[in-house]
């Protein structure tokens, strides 16, 4: 299978040479868009917190025009703009690191969903707006958790912008736990729309704890990241926040998990088939 | 301005140029009082500027960097290369104190310190925001997203007036 892969990126890289050559413009940078194939652990780590933050900034953006109110349009669009911002960061320091000559762009836009490392709970759809906020908030106390932890780390590059990426975080945790407590401890219809959200939820939540062979090949790199005090502070957070919002931590015994290895949920390829079209249809066009 | 070609030969003459470069979004203060202009070399006329951005997501960063290297071309740099750094993060308490009057008096409410450390402060009273425009501190957070990345919306309960407020980070 994995010979039949390259056969056929061999073939559609040829392709694709002829097509620049045809229009005298140099050839986009579009390297290993398919396959499951791993690199060095921390290029797979950086795509990791990349991922997370680009599929979700995806997701938001969908909202865009389509708020409840004209505040939470601006707000989610704020929302979108400083994630997809902070993969940008990420992605770009992953292409670095990479050192094949792929710009967070190659790797937004041309890697198929099976390259794709972020967790399943970010790729959902978007549901309702209880539906959004509550995912938000979910990720949101993850995001600042990771990223307070990170922004210490012994990486200088990534440290950095785990340092920035912390500080947007921080007012988004505020604005979704907010909703969270405002539709938890709302009205009859919106206390069981967020329980029905966050009991479809939970079971993604656990992935975000993994931890596996790409955490310790990065602790050579100084990126040491405690997953089990890292839950414990998110436990805290989350659990405050629903016990505010009068709703029940959904007992869940068999967590999905998936993403962090390419294995994704149909949804994947949907978001990506629009969030890619455009720089698929004009490699390296700018304007 | 009536720099001339050859002019920009210390840091402080690229400063200077700069001082004359404003944030788009917010045209009343330049980019250096915004803060974000950390550093600047000058060789042989090649003007190396390093400069941090304000949010991840900024989409004005694009339009600044051309800005800053338009205006040092014009101002008689031979080359201009714009460095972008992310640590130290960028923060409002490097806007300067007339920077901040200059955003008060073109309506937007100053940010205040930024805080510290700490997760989460969902029940904390946030002290009220003084209106831009009358003075009032009789005023309501309506949202802390606003019309672009780095600002947040209020409303003035005395004088009924809407404003923006350039939050804290």
């Amino acid at each position: 299978m994995a010979t039949d892969q390259e056969l056929d990126e061999t073939h559609e890289d040829s392709a694709a040479a002829e097509t620049s050559a045809a229009l005298d413009v140099a050839p986009y940078n579009v390297a290993g868009s398919r396959g499951p194939a791993f690199g060095d652990p921390l290029f797979e780590y950086l795509l990791r917190l990349g991922d997370d933050r680009l599929v979700l900034g995806h997701r938001l953006s969908e909202w865009c025009g389509h708020g409840p109110i004209l505040e939470e349009d601006i707000a989610v669009a704020n929302f979108a703009l400083d994630l997809i911002g902070q993969a940008n960061m990420f992605l770009g320091l992953a292409g670095q690191v990479e050192g094949q000559g792929r710009d967070a762009d190659a790797l937004a836009f041309f890697r198929d969903n099976t390259r794709f490392r972020n967790a399943l709970l970010v790729e959902l759809p978007r549901g309702d707006f209880g539906f959004t906020m509550v995912r938000q908030f979910l990720f949101d106390a993850f995001s600042v958790v990771q990223l307070d932890a990170l922004a210490s780390c012994g990486h200088a590059e990534l440290a950095a912008v785990a340092a920035k990426s912390l500080k947007e975080d921080k007012y988004h945790l505020r604005h979704s736990s907010e909703w969270v407590v405002r539709l938890g401890d709302g009205t009859e219809e919106s206390h069981r729309r967020v329980q029905e959200a966050l009991n479809a939820l939970w079971r993604y939540t656990g992935e975000l704890f993994e931890r596996d062979a790409i955490d310790a090949g990065v602790e050579a790199h100084g990126i040491v990241f405690d997953h089990d005090a890292a839950k414990a502070r998110w436990d805290a957070i989350v659990h405050d926040v629903l016990q505010r919002a009068t709703l029940e931590v959904p007992q869940v015994k068999l967590m999905a998990s998936g993403g962090r290895r390419g294995r994704h949920t149909e949804h994947l390829g949907h978001l990506l088939s629009v969030m890619q079209s455009v720089a698929r249809a004009h490699p390296g066009a700018s304007w | 301005m009536n720099a001339t070609v050859g002019s920009l030969v210390s840091r402080d003459d690229v400063f200077a140029v700069l001082e004359t470069v404003k944030d788009p979004e917010v045209p009343v203060i330049s980019v250096v009082e915004l803060g974000i202009v950390r550093d600047a070399e000058v060789r042989d006329g090649h003007v190396t500027v390093t400069v941090t951005p304000t949010y991840s997501g900024c989409p004005a960063m694009r339009e600044i960097e051309d800005d800053i290297r338009s205006a040092l071309l014009a101002a008689g740099a031979r080359e201009v290369t714009v460095h972008m750094v992310f640590a130290p993060a960028w923060t409002t308490d490097w806007i300067g104190a007339e920077a901040r009057e200059k955003l008060r008096a073109y309506g937007i409410a100053p940010p205040g310190r930024a805080e510290q450390g700490g997760l989460i402060a969902l029940t904390r009273r946030r002290a009220p925001v003084p209106c831009p425009f009358c003075g009032s501190s009789d005023t309501r957070l309506q949202s802390e997203f606003g019309s672009t990345a780095c600002k947040a919306i209020h409303t003035c309960n005395a004088c009924r007036q809407p404003f923006d407020e350039f939050k804290a980070i």
